[in-house]
């Protein structure tokens, strides 16, 4: 069996288990989040020996070359020895100047970093509610119109991070942040490009993100926005959407409900197949899908057979683990 | 020697041309779509992307035991004759929409054909 040496001691290795499990059913307190090497907050490097390919995906060139991995999908065959990145490097303490409900789930909250973050709306950021816990959250805001930081935080039942977010957090306090994060933005470059977003829940926050930035860089094909949830509860902006496509000709927005009630002025069924029923052939089409996995994987699916190129469906998983609370 | 049906078609633009054709044509399939319910989207298209540079003659870098075992999985899934034909039929009828020459069509079918076996695991 391959030890995991940190800190000095050696950590055994069980059979398919990755570094992070390894180290923390030890015992060993190392920062980590989605759990399925999207979030990055799991980054270690390698002193010894060579990380497996699968645990430098995604990660800057910069970065996989010094030997850095992701931790929650490393699973080596040889021993390595890990440490941690240099704390100051990776996070940034923020204040938080704003909060407000913007339904009963979804909090809107403003953060104002210490040190200048370069970012595009749509990326996400890692939002550390302890030493060692973190959660992604996805940024609402442009950097060219919004003094801070916007995310869109949801209550997810019994959630850690997202529970403390809605009910401890407040303005004045301050908190670690890491990033950006992710290639899930606006690229310039296509102004008439047709564009689709999809969404469900707080997967509308890098979506708004991504429209505004669009229409601010003066994007003149049809945007397509299709917002979906289950309740009226997990749809929110509607006005300021609503008031969006008065301003836009171009933009158009489409609110779905899934369950009961109906109501008026909202689509009814599941948003990714409300949308690819109303848009069936999306060839040269771009194509932003937000939120729950099982919607994105389901859209992905559907829009790459509805003409969508692979390379033209940005997929932004809300992934979450429910162990090692 | 004569260029092979890579070179010919244009290299890899060809093959990057004729993959997305290609996947989407096998994921719509009726007969094997379910052996992709699931999958990781971006990871299988790489996949088929190895697969058709390997039909085309291309650089590849696949043994016959490496073909075994990828697919092992599927054969205990029930993979069989039916679903490679289907396999073939997609490949050929990809070729055809990207109009290529009969003559290589043949070509690629046959290099796609020596693998059968293999990815059977017989
Ligand atoms: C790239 C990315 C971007 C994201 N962007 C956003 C965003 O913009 N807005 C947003 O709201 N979210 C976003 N998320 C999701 C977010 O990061 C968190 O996953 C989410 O807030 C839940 O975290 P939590 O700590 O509240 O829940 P967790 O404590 O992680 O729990 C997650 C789920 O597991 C269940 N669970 C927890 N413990 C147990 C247990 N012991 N037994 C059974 N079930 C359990 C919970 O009920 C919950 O459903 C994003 C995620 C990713 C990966
Ligand atoms: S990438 Fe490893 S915990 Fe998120």
């Amino acid at each position: 069996m391959p030890d995991i040496r940190y800190n000095g001691r050696a950590y055994p290795l069980s059979d398919g288990q990755s570094v992070l499990e390894c180290l923390i059913e030890h015992g060993v307190s190392v920062p980590f989040g989605c759990r399925s090497g999207v979030c990055q907050a799991c980054l270690m490097r390698a002193e010894t020996g060579h990380p497996p390919e699968a645990s430098q995906k995604g990660l800057k060139p910069a970065l996989a070359d010094r030997n850095y991995f992701l931790a929650c999908v490393c699973n080596p065959r040889e021993s390595i020895s890990v440490s941690l990145p240099c704390r100051e490097g990776t996070r940034t303490p923020a204040s938080i100047v704003g909060m407000e409900l913007l339904s009963s789930e979804i909090m809107y909250v403003s953060l104002q970093p210490h040190e200048l973050i370069e970012y595009r709306a749509g990326q996400f950021i890692n939002l550390y509610q302890a030493e060692n816990l973190a959660r992604s959250y996805s940024v609402a805001s442009l950097p060219t119109e919004d003094p801070y930081i916007h995310i869109h935080v949801r209550r997810v039942p019994e959630g850690r991070v997202s529970n403390w977010v809605h009910d401890a957090l407040r303005p004045g306090d301050t908190v670690d942040i890491q990033g950006p994060n992710g290639d899930c933005y606006y690229q310039a470059g296509s102004p008439e490009q047709s564009l689709l977003l999809i969404g469900t829940g707080s997967g509308l926050a890098p979506l708004y993100g991504i429209i505004r930035d669009a229409l601010a860089q003066g994007h003149t094909g049809p945007i397509r926005l299709f917002h979906g949830s289950r309740t009226p509860n997990g749809l929110y902006l509607t006005d300021r959407l609503r008031e969006l496509t008065q301003t836009y000709s171009n933009f158009d927005y489409t609110p779905c409900l899934s369950g009961e009630p109906v109501l008026k002025g909202y689509a009814r069924g599941r948003v990714h197949e409300i949308a690819l029923s109303k848009l069936s052939d999306l060839k040269e089409w771009r194509v932003f899908l937000c939120g729950h996995p099982e919607m994105v994987k389901n859209a992905q699916k559907k829009a790459f057979l509805a003409g969508a190129s692979l390379k033209d469906i940005t997929c932004d998983a809300f992934t979450s683990h429910a162990t090692f609370r | 020697m004569s260029q092979s049906i890579f070179e010919q078609l244009g290299g890899e633009a060809a093959v990057d041309a004729a993959v997305e054709v290609f996947y989407r044509k096998v994921l719509s399939d009726d007969r094997i779509s379910h052996f992709f319910e699931g999958v990781d989207m971006a990871a299988q298209a790489a996949k088929q992307k190895a697969f058709l540079t390997m039909a085309f003659g291309g650089p590849h870098g696949y043994s016959g035991l490496d073909m075994r075992r990828a697919h092992a999985h599927l054969v205990e899934k029930g993979l069989n004759d039916f679903h490679f034909d289907a396999v073939m039929e997609n490949l050929a009828a990809t070729m055809q929409e990207l109009h290529v020459p009969e003559a290589l069509i043949a070509e690629a079918a046959a290099i796609a054909e020596s693998t059968r076996n293999d990815v059977l695991g017989r």
